[in-house]
């Protein structure tokens, strides 16, 4: 022990490089250019595989969808999937970490992981994760790598190839059109609206996602410079950007359900909070979240949805493989199948996902953009053009001192 | 056989220190993954400095030992009430399907009973209260966890209820109760001056297992509980499950800190057992007798435990039923509009491998666990009881964190013989509880009469005890099946992620909280047990001669 | 039948002497009675006697039934009925079962009801076989007991205030009926009781522990 002790630093100091290299070997890598010549060979040997595929499992849409995707590439490719069902992303990683502390270097529980922002940022961190592996895809060179720039750089860092695109998300405000005529079109006028409707409007606490979301959405319309939070946040710049959203908070706060004394703990709290008639709309990053929960009575049929005026913010989901993975080659052969035009598709039907594509459906052949079009279009869900372009997720070091922020602001 | 008990013995603490340790470490600075690699107080400096931690604390604090204290005043008073009545059978046979409901389903139902939309407000809504949309109260995650700790009560209730009933019949509490009554002593009062203090050494040990649990249960904490600044168990699993790796070392610290309270809760209940028993020495000695008004109350006091309880519990289960077979249900309706099969015709086809899942795990767990607890009560020795409680008095997660970096050491993670045993860390101290007082009062001259007649002490113990003791057994083989289909942290820790079962099913869907489906889930969860405790009810009866 | 002879029978508990010695020799077909007080040590000598002793005590001396040694022979090996002041007729048999239950396994078939059939009338318990022990009177169970226990064919009999419980009619009659079958079966009987009505009707030797020490 002793001899750690006197050694610990350096070990501490070594790691730190070694993840500067990474990180910057990551950050020249140029994503998804090679074709990868070396595909059969996957194929051969994800062939027979059974891929721990852990995902959240909060959505009974998502589990189905991903039950569909497993009976396709067992059917295609004789691919096994196992849907390992979370309730927080978080429990995959740690258990990688687990792995790793335990020192194994092969035959891990988790071969592909749904994953982005924060998750990914840090298991790229602690290199917890193989690859890069998306250039030997074959389905990558249909991803729309420069229309979507997120599908490359999720909350400013860049992927390198280390996790595959899956899905767009982009923030949208479900609402109730019987109780809300004119929604607000901005953050600031949503906070006007409470304070004009007290107890009527609520976020989900702050180290949930969704819930620093909610702020972030203020930060970038409020920040002075939002150019500034493309980059890591250091203190003054950081005291500067933020001290709008705080001021606009502290104003909005005592309008919140509870006086802002209390939050619910995630989505499915909010979602309650609505279908109970307590609040009177709610944000989500599912850009059908309002169609799905029409479709399945939880929320009236004159249930709509809105985006903000200058655009509100969007990103990408993924999937990436855990250095450790038992299934390598078979959770590649997923991932490739995720991207293909029929699951892309599938993903975009209301009725299945509702999610966006991350595909450039444009310089799809014609038969794909065909099963595109020919899409759902209940009236909760807002129409392509209507969703606008998605704004930027901030450098993933805003989130972190945001949450924290908040949660000294709201504890007593 | 004590080689095996001495084996056995060895892995038990092997795999505690090792739990304990693998907390620990992190939580003083030690998780190399991590790049920790120096030993120091960072870990705790970082948890203590959590905003809002010390409120946390204290509701953890108070929502245990309030909902604990309200779980022992419903049934003594209930048993001071209505022992010997024909109700206290008829409540006590109830119990077992109560027991099998598990927290989380049972915390959503009772979310749906009390809570702002709850079911009592639309009672009472609007003709009565003017409210046609849910008012902006919080009867529901309260700033100081109080209807967390009144779910805390109604759940734990059923469960000492349970073990006051088996350790009745040890005291003869209708003699000595009857003896009382005969100088003058009004009955509930009488119960509480001469039964309880018999009784109450008794159930001791079952008390402190629920206060430990109390102020550390998670689900119903996420569910019920206030959400800033949350409880500790919750905020210890918002740590553990961060994006932000590195929060993993407060984590282990807040698991720690979780065992520390604990031990804080137990030791306020120990001060207010002495409390209370000077009190009552002090009535005693005046030999005040009660008076009929205050018997009147008492009894009154009973019949409203029972009420609040069976009530309360009933309450929840219709509730959640019923929601999982709602269509459209809007406030303040107080029934839904329409019904629908949609949440079944979804749960059923998911749910039927996890829960065979989590049967043929249960049913592992309970028989290994059954021999266990039967091997070391044939052959006690010093110091094994309070090894075996060891887990009940821990939080789980103070154990599992350490105690999964072992099992991925040693690849032992991802196998559902895995999973079993690690269940039996919780599920053997629930059975030996169980069976530990019939065992005690079996009557030894029944196998010397055996030998006698020529049995041998092996023989006899098959062909006598065993049969002897078929009903205590039955009900803790139901017992432990209930422990092991409701773990749901154990489950994820020993399978990494790879067994599933209904438990770990129903737990992730709830994570996107749709009511219906949700209360499906719920609703399956607790079928299995409830079967089991069905099962043991009348599996006894089956085997006896007399059908 | 054999000579049951207790033979310089030491016993103690926690260092403290119980019995300093004991001789005691039980011809077939004869009651010995030995009495005491509460705590004397009566019930552990029969304890030690049927092999029985818990650990806590220690003993010394030895066992004899006739020739045979049987300090050494666990409680099952030595063949001795014993009967109790309750009867622990098994609740989880009926009673023909529980007469059945000590009936060596050589006997089968058509004999082993037989022999419970007989037992049963013998027990005047004719037609009961079927009960559930619990729905039979006091008295009835405690002939079952006894006969449960002859049908094991035991080699001596040893009981422990067997009568105590029974109100004064019961007990009379019971008393005869299992000194009877004792002088029937030609057994020597080890009786342990503080009733000096039990001492007298047994009409064999009485050793009165309370003078021993």
């Amino acid at each position: 022990m002793l001899v750690r002790l006197t050694y610990g630093p350096a070990f501490g100091v070594r790691n730190m490089i070694l993840r500067l290299l990474v990180l910057a070997a990551l950050a020249f890598a140029p994503p998804a250019l090679a074709q990868g010549e070396d595909w059969p060979a996957v194929l051969g040997r994800a062939r027979g595989q059974t891929v721990h595929w852990n995902a959240w499992a909060g959505d009974p849409r998502f589990n189905d969808y991903i039950a569909w995707v497993g009976a396709e590439v067992e059917r295609r490719f004789g691919v096994k999937v196992e849907h390992v069902r979370l309730r927080d992303t978080g429990e995959a990683v740690a258990r990688v970490v687990a792995e790793k502390a335990a020192g194994r270097t092969a035959d891990g529980s988790v071969d592909l992981i749904w994953i982005n922002g924060p998750n990914l940022a840090s298991m790229q961190a602690q290199a917890l994760l193989y690859g890069p592996f998306v250039d030997r895809l074959p389905n990558a060179a249909k991803v729309d790598w420069q229309g979507k720039p997120s599908t490359r750089i999720d909350f400013t860092l860049p992927v390198g190839g280390m996790a595959a695109p899956w899905l767009m998300a982009q923030v949208v405000f479900v609402y109730d059109s019987a109780r809300l005529a004119e929604p607000p079109a901005s953050m600031a006028a949503l906070a006007d609206w409470a304070r004009a409707h007290p107890g009527r409007l609520t976020h989900p606490v702050a180290r949930n996602f969704l819930g620093a979301t909610f702020l972030k959405q203020a930060l970038v319309e409020l920040a002075p410079d939002p150019a500034a939070l493309q980059r890591p946040a250091d203190d003054a710049g950081y005291a500067a950007a933020s001290a709008p959203l705080w001021a606009w908070y502290e104003a909005l706060r005592p309008a919140l359900w509870r006086q802002g004394k209390s939050f619910p703990e995630n989505e499915a709290g909010q979602r309650q909070l609505m279908a109970d008639g307590i609040v009177d709309l709610y944000i989500s990053f599912n850009p059908a979240e309002g169609a799905i929960a029409v479709a399945r009575n939880e929320l009236p049929p004159t249930t709509r949805s809105f985006v903000l005026k200058a655009g509100t913010i969007g990103n990408t989901s993924f999937v990436a493989i855990p250095y450790d993975a038992t299934a390598k080659e078979g959770a590649m052969v997923v991932a490739d199948f995720l991207l293909s035009g029929p699951a892309q598709a599938r993903a975009v039907d209301p009725d299945r996902l509702g999610m966006g594509t991350v595909l450039d459906v444009a310089a799809l052949p014609p038969a794909h953009r065909a099963a595109f079009a020919e899409t759902p279009h209940p009236p909760a869900l807002l129409t392509p053009e209507a969703l606008g372009k998605p704004l930027l997720e901030p450098h993933p070091s805003w989130m972190t001192r945001i949450t924290e922020e908040w949660e000294r602001r709201t504890a007593r | 056989m004590t080689a095996a008990l001495r084996l056995g013995a060895g892995l038990w603490l092997a795999a505690l220190a090792a739990g304990l340790a693998g907390t620990l470490l992190p939580a003083f600075g030690y998780l190399p993954a991590l790049g920790a690699d120096g030993f120091g107080l960072a870990a705790w400096r970082q948890l203590l400095g959590w905003p809002g931690i010390g409120h946390s604390v204290a509701v953890s604090l108070t929502s245990g030992l309030i909902g604990t204290v309200g779980a022992f005043v419903a049934v003594t008073l209930f048993c001071a009430a209505m022992q010997g009545h024909r109700w206290f059978d008829r409540a006590a046979a109830g119990l077992g399907p109560l027991l099998g409901l598990p927290h989380a389903a049972f915390g959503l139902g009772f979310a749906l009973l009390v809570g702002p939309s709850g079911w009592l407000v639309r009672l009472v809504s609007p003709w009565a209260t003017g409210w046609t949309a849910p008012p902006d109260l919080a009867l529901v995650g309260d700033g100081w966890g109080l209807t967390l700790a009144a779910a805390l009560a109604i759940k734990e209730a059923p469960y000492l209820l349970l073990m006051v009933v088996a350790a009745l019949p040890q005291i003869r509490g209708q003699e000595h109760l009857q003896a009382a009554r005969s100088l003058g002593y009004q009955p509930v009062r009488g119960w509480f001056l001469v039964v309880l203090p018999q009784l109450y050494p008794l159930i001791r040990l079952p008390i402190y297992a629920a206060l430990a649990f109390a102020v550390s249960t998670t689900d119903l904490a996420i569910i019920l509980g206030p959400s800033q600044p949350a409880a500790l168990s919750v905020v210890v699993l918002r740590l553990a499950f961060d994006h932000d790796a590195t929060l993993l070392l407060p984590a282990a610290a807040g698991a720690g800190l979780q065992g520390l309270v604990a031990l804080a809760a137990i030791t306020l209940w120990r001060l207010g057992e002495r409390a209370v028993a000077r009190l009552g020495i002090v009535i005693l000695r005046r030999g005040m007798r009660g008076t009929p008004a205050g018997e009147m109350a008492g009894r009154a006091a009973g019949a409203l435990a029972l009420l609040v309880v069976g009530g309360g519990s009933l309450a929840t289960i219709g509730l959640l039923a019923l929601w999982s077979i709602a269509g459209t249900w809007r406030f303040p309706d107080a029934l839904p509009d329409a019904l629908s099969t949609r949440p079944w015709r979804e749960a059923l086809p998911v749910l039927a491998a996890p829960l065979l899942t989590a049967a043929g795990i249960g049913l592992a767990a309970a028989m290994l666990a059954l021999a266990a607890a039967l091997a070391m009560l044939e052959r006690p020795w010093r110091g094994s009881r309070a090894l075996l409680y060891l887990p009940l008095l821990l939080p789980q997660v103070t154990v599992l964190f350490g105690l999964q970096v072992v099992l991925v050491r040693s690849g032992l993670d991802g196998h559902v013989g895995t999973v079993v045993a690690v269940h039996l860390l919780f599920v053997l101290p629930y059975v030996h509880l169980s069976l530990a007082d019939a065992h005690a009062r079996f009557d030894r001259r029944y196998l010397d009469v055996a030998a006698g007649l020529g049995l041998s002490p092996a023989r006899a113990f098959w062909r006598i005890k065993l049969p002897m003791l078929a009903r205590p057994i039955a009900a803790a083989l139901a017992v432990g099946f209930a422990v092991s289909v409701a773990q749901y942290l154990p489950t994820l820790f020993a399978g990494a992620g790879r067994v599933a079962t209904v438990t770990t099913e129903a737990v992730a869907l709830s994570a996107g909280g749709e009511r219906r489906l949700t209360a499906a889930y719920g609703f399956a969860q607790g079928a299995l047990p409830a079967l089991g405790f069905l099962l043991a009810l009348l599996v006894p009866r089956l085997m006896s001669w007399r059908r | 039948m054999a000579t049951l002879t207790l033979d310089g029978i030491r016993l103690s508990v926690g260092g403290a002497p119980l019995i300093p010695h004991l001789d005691l020799a039980i011809a077939p077909g004869t009651v010995a009675t030995v009495m005491g007080p509460s705590g004397s040590g009566k019930s552990s000598l029969l304890a030690l006697v049927a092999g029985l002793l818990p650990t806590a005590f220690t003993a010394g001396g030895h066992v004899r039934l006739g020739p045979e040694e049987l300090t050494p022979l666990p409680a099952h090996r030595r063949r001795l009925g014993l009967l109790y002041q309750d009867d622990l007729l098994f609740p989880h048999l009926s009673i023909a079962d529980n007469l059945a239950f000590g009936l060596e396994p050589a006997i089968r078939g058509a004999a082993r009801k037989r022999a419970v059939d007989e037992a049963l009338i013998a027990a005047e318990l004719e037609g009961l076989g079927g009960r559930d022990p619990a729905t039979l009177s006091g008295g009835q169970r405690a002939r079952a007991a006894l006969f449960r226990t002859l049908l094991a064919r035991p080699r001596a009999l040893l009981l422990d205030e067997p009568f105590s419980r029974l109100d004064q009619d019961l007990r009379i009659r019971m008393r005869r009926l299992v000194f009877d079958q004792a002088a029937a079966h030609d057994l020597p009987v080890l009786l342990v009781s503080h009733d000096p009505a039990d001492a007298e009707a047994a009409a064999g030797p009485v050793v009165d522990l309370q003078a021993l020490r």
